[in-house]
C-alpha cells in the first residue's frame, strides 16, 4: 500500500468499493460539513470534496475535506485547473498530504462561464492529464515539475474522472488510456443513465487492457423527479439521459418520482457491477446524501470494509 | 489580422464629451478588412457624432485621417501638421495602432473607438473569428494545425474535456470543440495514433505570461 487512503485499501483488498461526495457550503459553516459527513460515515470507503463545482464559489475542497478527515472519514479531495496555476497546485499538494488527506482527484474544471463569477479569468495552466502526470511525479519521483527534488515527499492514490458520454465517443476509452499512462490509480466516471453505452466504453476500455491497470468507479446518481432528469438531459453538457428514463419518471405519479428515481439508480448499480472491469460505484447525490445509506443498503453493498 | 469591433456610441460619444476639435484617425489595414475602422467607418462615426453633438448643441469640428499603418512610425509621423488643429485624437485602429500614436504625441489624448478583440481569420464574408493567441511557442504540429490554445476554452492539450458534445463546445453552441476538430483532422489523416502522445506541460514565459514581448533583428537596425 503506498498511502493510508482507505480506497486504496478496499480497492487493493479486491473489495467492490463505494464512494460519495460532498459539496462544501456556500458558506463558512463546518457544520453542514459535518451534516453531510455523518450522513455518508461508514456506508461509503472514501467520500469526494467538490472543488467549486460548477464555477461557483463555495468553501475550498481543501478545508472541507479536512473537516471530514477530523470525522474519520477517507476525503477524495478534488482538485481542478481552472483557479490555480503549477505553482499554487503543487502547494497544495504538499500542505494536503501534510495534513492527511490521501485522496486526490485531477480535473480541468468546469469553465466559470456557468459558474457565478462568469467575468473571472480562468487559469489553466496545466490541463487534468497533465496534473496527474504532476502528482504522480511529486509522489513517485519526489520532484516538482521543475525537476527540483521535493524534501519530504507527498503521500497520495492519484484519480481522475472521464466521461463515457461526451464526443467524440470513439476516442473517450484512448482518454482514460491516456491519463492511465499519466498515472492515474482510480476514475470516478460521470453519472451513467445510459446504461448500454457505458456498456460499449467499458468494452472499448477493456479492448485497451485499461481495466486491469486502473481501478473502475461507476458513476451513480440517483434522480428525485422528472425535472431534475430533464434538467440532466437538456441543460447539463456531456450528459446523457435517455428518453425511457425520462418517460418511466414522468409516467410516475409526482409524489413517487423519488422512490422510482431510487428503483432506477438500484437498477444502474446492479447491470454496472455485473459489468467486467468496473471495480466500484461512486454516488453523487447531489444536496440528497440522506439517500445514499439506504442505497447502499439496498444495493447489497453494507457493511462496508472496515477501515 | 487583427479583429476588432466598434464601442457602443453612447461609450464613444461620453469619451468625447469635454472635447470640440477632434482628429478621427482610421487605419487602410486589418481594420479596413474587417469593417470597423477604415476611411468607411471613419466618415460614417463622424457623421453619428457631428449630428449628435449638433443635436446636444455642441456642435465638433471633426478631421478625418485615414493612414495606411498606425503600427509603423513613417505613416504615424505624417499625423503631426493635424496635431494643432485638434484637442483630442480618436482612433478607430486597433491597440497598437492607438497605443503607437499616443506614443508620438505626447501632448495629446487617444481614445479609443473600438474594442481590440482577436488575431484571426475571414471565415465567410461578414464572420471572423479567432485563430492564433501569440502563446511563442506554436504547436500546431502536434495537432495538426488547429490550435488548442486559441479554440479551446479551456486552452487544453490533452482534451476533449467532459462537455464537448456533438462536435460543439459547451461553452457556446456556435464554437465548435477543439478538440473534436483535432481528432477528425487526426482520422482524415490516418493518424488517431497520435492522440495516444500525452502533450507536455507548456512553457507559457513566450506568452504573455513572460511579460511584454519584443523582437529584434540586429541587421536590421539602422
Amino acid at each position: 500500500m503506498s498511502t493510508a487512503s482507505n480506497l486504496e485499501k478496499v480497492l487493493k483488498g479486491g473489495n467492490f468499493a463505494v464512494t460519495s461526495e460532498c459539496g462544501p457550503p456556500r458558506g463558512a459553516d463546518a457544520e453542514v460539513v459535518k451534516k453531510k459527513g455523518s450522513l455518508l460515515a461508514g456506508y461509503v470507503d472514501a467520500v469526494n470534496v467538490t472543488d467549486n463545482q460548477t464555477s461557483v464559489v463555495r468553501m475550498s475542497s481543501f478545508s472541507a475535506s479536512l473537516i471530514l478527515k477530523t470525522m474519520g472519514l477517507d476525503p477524495v479531495m478534488q482538485m481542478v485547473c481552472r483557479d490555480r496555476n503549477r505553482i499554487a497546485i503543487q502547494s497544495d499538494v504538499l500542505g494536503a498530504s501534510a495534513l492527511g488527506i490521501n485522496n486526490i482527484l485531477c480535473l480541468s474544471g468546469d469553465h466559470q462561464k456557468f459558474g457565478d463569477h462568469p467575468t473571472a479569468k480562468n487559469v489553466f495552466d496545466i490541463d487534468s492529464m497533465q496534473l496527474i502526470q504532476c502528482i504522480r511525479q511529486m509522489v513517485d519521483d519526489g520532484k516538482f515539475l521543475s525537476g527540483e527534488e521535493i524534501k519530504g515527499k507527498p503521500a497520495l492514490f492519484v484519480g481522475c474522472a472521464e466521461n463515457p458520454f461526451a464526443d467524440p465517443f470513439e476516442i473517450r476509452a484512448m482518454r482514460l488510456a491516456k491519463k492511465v499512462k499519466a498515472g492515474a490509480q482510480f476514475v470516478q466516471t460521470q453519472c451513467i443513465f445510459n446504461v448500454e453505452k457505458f456498456g460499449k466504453w467499458m468494452e472499448m476500455v477493456r479492448d485497451l487492457g485499461v481495466h486491469e491497470k486502473v481501478y473502475i468507479l461507476a458513476g451513480i446518481t440517483p434522480m428525485k423527479s422528472v425535472g431534475m432528469a430533464k434538467y440532466m438531459k437538456n441543460s447539463v453538457p456531456g450528459m446523457d439521459v435517455p428518453d425511457d428514463l425520462i418517460k418511466r419518471m414522468q409516467d410516475t405519479p409526482k409524489e413517487k418520482q423519488a422512490e422510482e428515481g431510487i428503483r432506477i439508480c438500484l437498477e444502474t448499480i446492479e447491470k454496472v457491477r455485473a459489468i467486467k472491469g468496473v471495480s466500484g460505484i461512486h454516488i453523487m447525490a447531489i444536496e440528497w446524501e440522506q439517500r445514499v445509506p439506504e442505497i447502499v443498503k439496498s444495493a447489497g453493498l453494507y457493511p462496508r470494509p472496515q477501515p | 489580422m487583427i479583429i476588432a469591433n466598434r464601442k457602443p456610441f453612447e461609450e464613444i460619444i461620453g469619451m468625447l464629451k469635454p472635447y470640440s476639435r477632434i482628429l478621427l484617425l482610421g487605419c487602410n489595414e486589418c481594420v479596413t478588412v474587417c469593417a470597423v475602422g477604415g476611411a468607411k467607418e471613419v466618415a460614417v462615426l463622424a457623421s453619428e457624432i457631428k449630428l449628435f453633438r449638433a443635436k446636444e448643441g455642441s456642435p465638433v469640428e471633426i478631421k478625418e485621417v485615414t493612414l495606411e499603418r498606425n503600427c509603423d512610425p513613417e505613416y504615424v509621423e505624417t499625423l503631426k501638421p493635424f496635431m494643432d488643429d485638434c484637442d483630442v485624437v480618436m482612433s478607430m485602429a486597433c491597440g497598437c495602432g492607438i497605443q503607437f500614436v499616443g506614443e508620438h504625441y505626447r501632448n495629446r489624448v487617444v481614445l479609443p473607438a473600438v474594442n481590440t478583440t482577436f488575431d484571426g481569420v475571414t471565415e465567410e464574408h461578414g464572420v471572423w473569428a479567432e485563430r492564433c493567441q501569440g502563446c511563442g511557442n506554436c504547436v500546431l504540429d502536434r495537432t495538426l494545425g488547429i490550435c488548442p490554445v486559441t479554440r479551446c476554452a479551456k486552452s487544453i492539450f490533452n482534451g476533449p474535456c467532459g462537455g464537448s458534445q456533438g462536435g460543439v463546445c459547451e461553452v457556446n453552441k456556435d464554437t465548435p470543440c477543439a478538440w473534436q476538430l483535432i481528432v477528425d483532422r487526426y482520422k482524415e489523416m490516418d493518424m488517431l495514433e497520435r492522440y495516444l502522445e500525452i502533450q507536455p506541460v507548456k512553457d507559457w514565459s513566450t506568452s504573455r505570461d513572460g511579460g511584454p514581448r519584443k523582437r529584434i533583428r540586429e541587421d536590421l537596425k539602422i
